[in-house]
Parts: C-alpha cells; structure tokens; sequence
C-alpha cells in the first residue's frame, strides 16, 4: 500500500492491543504490520514451553518485557507425569536474560525452576519487577535470597502453591533496607517460619504493599502487627488463625482488621479458632474473594463468618460447610461468581460430612452470578444435573469430581450421561468441564454436539469405546486442551482426528488403549505434532506394536520435535520416524 | 435349592426391598482391582492421582491430623523418641507410656509438689515456646498444646515443680 501510515503511528495504534489474539491477528494483516508489531510486542504468552524455541521468540520478538509460560501439562498436578518429564526454565530464562536486558516480569507455572535459574534472572534483568512461580519446584530459599538481595525495584513476589526446598527462613533478610517496592508478596506455601521481625520491617517499609499472604509458620498473635503496619492492604492471607482465648489478643486483632479499608480478599486460615473469627467481622462488607480451604471448623462457624460477606464473589472451601451452610450461601451471597468445595477426607471411604449434590443445587439455584464451580461430593444423579443446569445457563466452568470416580446417578443407578448433557446443552458459554461418574459414550456425543465454546476437558474412568473420543474430537470446535485417564480410547478414534489435533494446545492421555503402534503413525502422519511416549516399562519397541502404551502427551509445535532435554522414559520419532530416546 | 426356599426374600439387607446392590467393579480399570464377585467398592487407595487433589492439599490435611505426633527427648539420651499423643487417654497412660518407653520411672504427680520424688519429671514445650511441666492443665488442653515432650532430671526441673 502506498500511502500508509508512518511506523511510529503505526506503533502508537498498536500500543492499544493488549490481547494477544489482537496482536496476532494484526500480525497477519501485512509484511510491514508483521514487522512494525514484532518490535513493539512487549507481553507474551506461551501456553506450552516445548511447543515453540526460545531462539524463535526472541528471534521474532526482539524487545519483549514480560513472559508468561507454561511447562507440565495439568495431570502433573496429580503425579501422573513422572519426575524428571521436563518443563526446565532455565534455558529459556538463559536465553532470555542475555536477548532481554530490560525484562521487567516473568510468569511460569509447572516449571522446573532452579536456584541458578533465579540467580541468572536477578543478576541479569536490572529492571526486574515481577515474579510468579504457580506449581513451580527445583528451587530453595537461596534462589530467593539472590531475587531479594538483587532486585531493585521487585513489586511483585508470588510463590503460588510451589515446592520450595527451605534451608533457611533468613533470605527473607537480603531484601535491603533501600528496598521499599513491594506491591505484592505471597509467601503461603513455605512451610517453615520466616523471620517475623524481618517481616515486620519489610512490610512496614512497603508502602505500596496490596497483597500480603503469610505462611501457616506465622501465628495469629503477629498478625495484628503486620496488618497494623500495612492498612492499605487489599488481599491478606493470614498465618495459621489459632491462639489460646485471650480478650487482648482478639482486641488487637479487630482493631487492627477495622484499619484496612481496602480489604476485598482473604485468604490463610490454617487451625482455624473460631472464636477468633468475628475479629474480621468489620472487613467482611467489602470482602469480594474468601479463601477459606484449608479451615477445618463446622458448618455453623463457617457460616456465621459467610453470612457476613454480602458482597462475596469468590468463595473455596472445604466441605465441612455441608448442605445447609450452601443454602445459607445461595441466601445470603447474591454477587457470587465462583464456587470451589474441597474435600475434607478425600481417602475416607465413608462420608464424614453432610455435603451432597443438594448444596449445589440450592447454590445455583439462589446465585444468579454463579459462572464457575469446582464441587468434590460423594453422590450426584441426573436431576441434580438437570436443576443445576436449568438454574445456571451461565456457567463457564463446571468440574466436578465425585470421589468414587464411576460411581452412577445415586437414585436411579442409570449413567451420569442425562446430567452432563443439560449442562453442556443449557450452558453455551462453557469453556471448561471436568466430569466423574458413570458415564458411557452418549455423554460424549451430547458434548459433541452441544459444547461448541468448550476449551478444556478433563475426563477420567469414562465410555465404552472409540466413538466417546471420536464424538469430542470431531464436535468439540473451540477444543484446546483435552486431558483423559483410565478411558478405553484407542487408536481409531485418534488416528481419524489426527488433523484436529494440529488446533488444540495438547492432548494427553494416560492408561487408555493407544497402542506404540498408532503412536507412530499419528508422528508420522502429523509433522507438526509432537507425540511423546511417556512408558516407564522400557522402550516400547521392546513390545508388540499393538501394545498400549502407558501415557501419550501429544502437543503442536514449531520447534524440533526432539526435545533435547528428554528423561529416559520419554519416546518421540524422529524424522526419519525411527524410535528416538535422548 | 435357593430357589425352591427363596431365601433371597428373607435376607436380611439394608435398602428397600426390591432393589439391587450396586455392586459393579470398576469397568475398565486398568488397576489391579479386586475380583468382580467382589462386593468390596474399588480399592480407592490404590489409584494413583485419585481423587484430583493436589499434594500441597493433601498435605496439609495430613498435618491436621498426624499433629498428634510429638518428639520426646530425655536429657543424657543419646536420641530423640516420637509417640502419638492420640494414644493415650490421659496421664496416667502417658507416663505409663513414657516410663516404658525410656525405662525409668516418673512417679505421680500432685499439684503442689510436681513429681517430687522421682529421679525424673516429664515437661513439654507448648505453643507459645515455654517449657511447662506436663500435668498442670486438663488433658485436652494439653494435648492441643503440646508442641514437644522432654524428660528432665529432677535436680534440673526444681523450678517447675514449685506450684505458684
């Protein structure tokens, strides 16, 4: 064209795209677009470490200032990947550190992240401001010493639900005392005590501190010292939330609650004493997120602090809120958009509490808000499904998980097949579904047919055949991520979709019925997938060719399909499709 | 023979009368699952990564309930000692438990005088950090409380045993 615009118009439009879709999609318009965009893309996303190369990120994008990635697919949260799978940060953040000078944020989550990986970060990255490590492990309380002691100007420090080695709590103390950034630190999953004086200190000397999440190590007795200094807070996890009865502990706690005019969640609440819990009465008005998961006290405790949140959006908790306390949530939380029951006795045989499917049925019937639900229950049957599907078109999230992973609709005894298929009719806005129960191949085809907006599925224990996998991957449209165990899914179904999965993010599956065989067809047909054999009986050419194999993690990708950092259980093809192990 | 007698109508059973047992084995567990004239329900435990609860949850249900578990040292022992607070239905059982364990004996207790007497006086560490001598507080209390288990020489432990 030969009247266009100026770059540097050009770069101050695009400056307005903060979504990566609309970056993409302006990338695609025209060389130069493609040019002018590559040099002012300042955020990216990468879903799947493996599926592109650090060299081709920083290749395309020469001056990116914050990285988000992803490693271990989900099932890696419930040890279905083996140790040692891979998901390594430290090449990317190698690569990263010397390409990025300026990097400023980096965001991974079920990645292996070494000490020496956030040594590299602090020492290269001199603007360096945020770090969040989600389901991160390979690191020790020394990496984050080296983040304290050399991060300048870090605002963000967040250790979300990551295994970190702790051989001291003083790395807490490299923070220097210039340091006065912090915006957010988030500190819940440590197991061991941190210096509470160091803490104080920080916290005191951080005026712009939003979010402050204490570990279990730090008791009730401190916290009233560490909110006093930090009024402004607007999330707060407290420490464990127990302490012997005394009227001027629980004074100097509501006091100090009464100064936080900015609190919207809150989170903590290890040992829970309940007595202690109408000290945070005065924030409960405001409060919008309450994470109350880890709180083993009764349903009526539970209550009488919900009750209080009218303005509740988000709410977990665990199932000692039983049936009646829900009721009293649908009654009370009319703003509630997400809902998540834990189990309280995942291994206990018998029910220890009363939480049936009845709780979230009164749940969506009484909150009209309610989009996303995680509910872990003992029974379910196909009218509870059907209610809660007509109450709620709106969901967007629906997971369940009945803890006896086939059991069928409690009253009738039939599939759990009618249920799941209301809730993917009514709601066509769902993205997400996780389902348990008994359910044959007729769940899948009403997924199929209806579940046109659903991104991720999750399935275990469930169908008859080939046809259940083939339904989803031939009607599931917006399918981007689909995770399956224990399903008699073979390689029918897999080798007719194989062009399907060229769309999706990934594809695992994990003691169904694909044999090595279908494996190596499905790589050769497909160069652009990768198809990782992840066997740990020995090479699978040391078996028949029809034999299953034990899990199959299948993901596009545009860099080389040999991922040099394979364990000695991982089998991909090479290109001349013969059997490659590293 | 059972169908002449029709000794299925008067088996005693729970559940309404008509109604079948669920009792179908898991369908296409690749497990080791028990033999389908099992009645027994799958063996949960053995599925790995079921239910979908994640580790650091699990985790911390598992210290709700092995907080029971407190380490017991004896001074001039060469090594620690861990017992199960559970256990024990109250004092008398403890120090029975504590006496055998560590082959001494600790004698009785009274409120004014401690366990004077005895070579040995057993004191804890509760939460807030402060050694105190075990039987001052009822049962519960000290249960809940105690954080750890140590078994002094009297000499040492004259200051504790002095009721204030």
């Amino acid at each position: 064209m030969a009247y266009s615009f100026p770059e540097e118009v050009l770069e101050h439009v695009f400056s307005f795209l903060s979504s990566d879709r609309d970056r993409n999609a302006v990338s695609l318009v025209c060389k130069s677009w493609y040019d002018i965009e590559r040099w002012c893309r300042r955020r990216i996303f990468v879903g799947n470490c493996y599926a592109v190369s650090p060299e081709m990120v920083i290749r395309r994008f020469p001056e990116l200032r914050a990285v988000e990635m992803k490693g271990k697919p989900h099932f890696a949260d419930f040890n279905l990947v083996p140790e040692g799978w891979g998901a390594y940060a430290y090449p990317w953040i190698a690569a990263m550190a010397e390409a990025y000078p300026f990097l400023e944020e980096i965001k991974l989550k079920r990645m292996v992240v070494t000490d020496d990986t956030l040594e590299l970060i602090s020492k290269s990255c001199k603007n360096f401001k945020l770090l969040v490590l989600t389901s991160c492990e390979g690191f020790t309380t020394d990496g984050l010493a080296s983040i304290a002691a050399n991060c300048r100007h870090l605002r963000e420090l967040d250790l979300r639900e990551s295994e970190v080695e702790e051989l001291s709590g003083h790395w807490l103390s490299h923070f220097p005392d210039s340091c006065t950034s912090l915006v957010s630190l988030n500190i819940s999953c440590l197991g061991s005590e941190v210096s509470f004086s160091i803490l104080e200190r920080l916290v005191a000397r951080s005026p712009n501190l939003r979010t402050l999440r204490l570990n279990r190590a730090v008791p009730l007795e401190r916290l009233a010292n560490l909110i006093r200094r930090a009024p402004q807070l607007v999330e707060l996890g407290t420490g464990a939330y127990s302490a012997e009865i005394r009227s001027d502990t629980f004074s100097n706690l509501a006091d100090a609650f009464s100064a936080c005019k900015q609190l919207k969640a809150l989170s903590g609440f290890w040992d829970v004493v309940p007595s202690y819990l109408p000290a945070m009465y005065s924030v409960c008005s405001g409060i919008t997120s309450l994470n109350l998961s880890y709180a083993a006290i009764p349903s009526t405790d539970l209550v009488k602090l919900i009750s209080q949140c009218q303005n509740l959006q988000r709410l977990w908790v665990m199932d000692y809120i039983e049936d009646s306390g829900l009721d009293v949530l649908a009654a009370s939380c009319k703003d509630l958009q997400e809902l998540r029951v834990f189990p309280s006795d995942p291994f206990g045989a018998e029910p220890n509490v009363s939480l049936t499917e009845q709780g979230l049925v009164s749940v969506s019937e009484g909150c009209p808000k309610l989009e996303s639900v995680l509910y872990f229950c003992r029974q379910m049957s196909n009218a509870a499904l059907i209610a809660i599907a007509k109450n709620r078109p709106n969901f967007i999230r629906f997971r369940l998980c009945i803890i006896d992973p086939q059991a069928p609709d409690y009253l009738t005894l039939e599939p759990l097949d009618a249920g799941f298929g209301a809730i993917v009719e009514k709601c066509k806005e769902l993205r997400r579904l996780s389902m348990t129960g008994l359910l044959t191949d007729r769940v899948f085809k009403y997924i199929g047919s209806h579940a046109k907006k659903l991104e991720m599925l999750s399935i275990a224990f469930a169908g008859d055949s080939d046809l259940g996998l083939h339904h989803v991957l031939s009607g599931c449209d917006s399918l981007r991520k689909l995770e399956i165990r224990d399903c008699p899914f073979g390689d029918k179904a897999l080798l007719a979709n194989a062009a399907k999965l060229e769309t999706m993010r990934s594809l695992w599956m994990s003691s169904c019925s694909v044999s090595f065989g279908a494996c190596k067809l499905l790589a050769q047909k497909m160069p652009r997938l990768n198809v990782e054999v992840i066997d740990e009986r020995g090479p699978p050419d040391s078996r028949p060719e029809s034999c299953s194999v034990e899990r199959v993690y299948v993901y596009r990708t545009v860099a080389s399909r040999q991922r040099l950092d394979m364990p000695d259980f991982v089998w991909t093809l090479d290109e001349d499709s013969s059997l490659r192990y590293s | 023979m059972d169908s002449d007698l029709n000794l299925k109508a008067t088996e005693l059973r729970l559940g309404l009368p008509g109604t079948i047992d669920a009792i179908s084995p898991p369908k296409n567990s690749k497990r080791s699952s028990p033999d389908s004239d099992s009645a027994t329900p799958p063996p949960k435990a053995q599925i790995v990564g079921w239910p979908p609860v994640r580790s650091y949850r699990k985790n911390n249900l598992a210290e709700a309930e092995s907080g029971s578990f407190v380490k017991v040292s004896m001074d001039g022992a060469p090594y620690l000692r861990k017992i199960d607070l559970k256990v024990y239905n109250g004092y008398v059982e403890l120090l029975e438990g504590l006496e055998k364990m560590f082959k001494l004996t600790i004698g009785e207790y009274s409120e004014r005088e401690g366990y004077k007497g005895s070579e040995y006086a057993p004191a804890y560490e509760d939460k807030d950090g402060d050694l105190m001598l075990v039987g001052d507080v009822p049962w519960e209390m000290f249960k809940s409380s105690c954080k750890r288990l140590r078994i002094m020489k009297a000499s040492d432990a004259r200051g504790l045993g002095c009721a204030v």
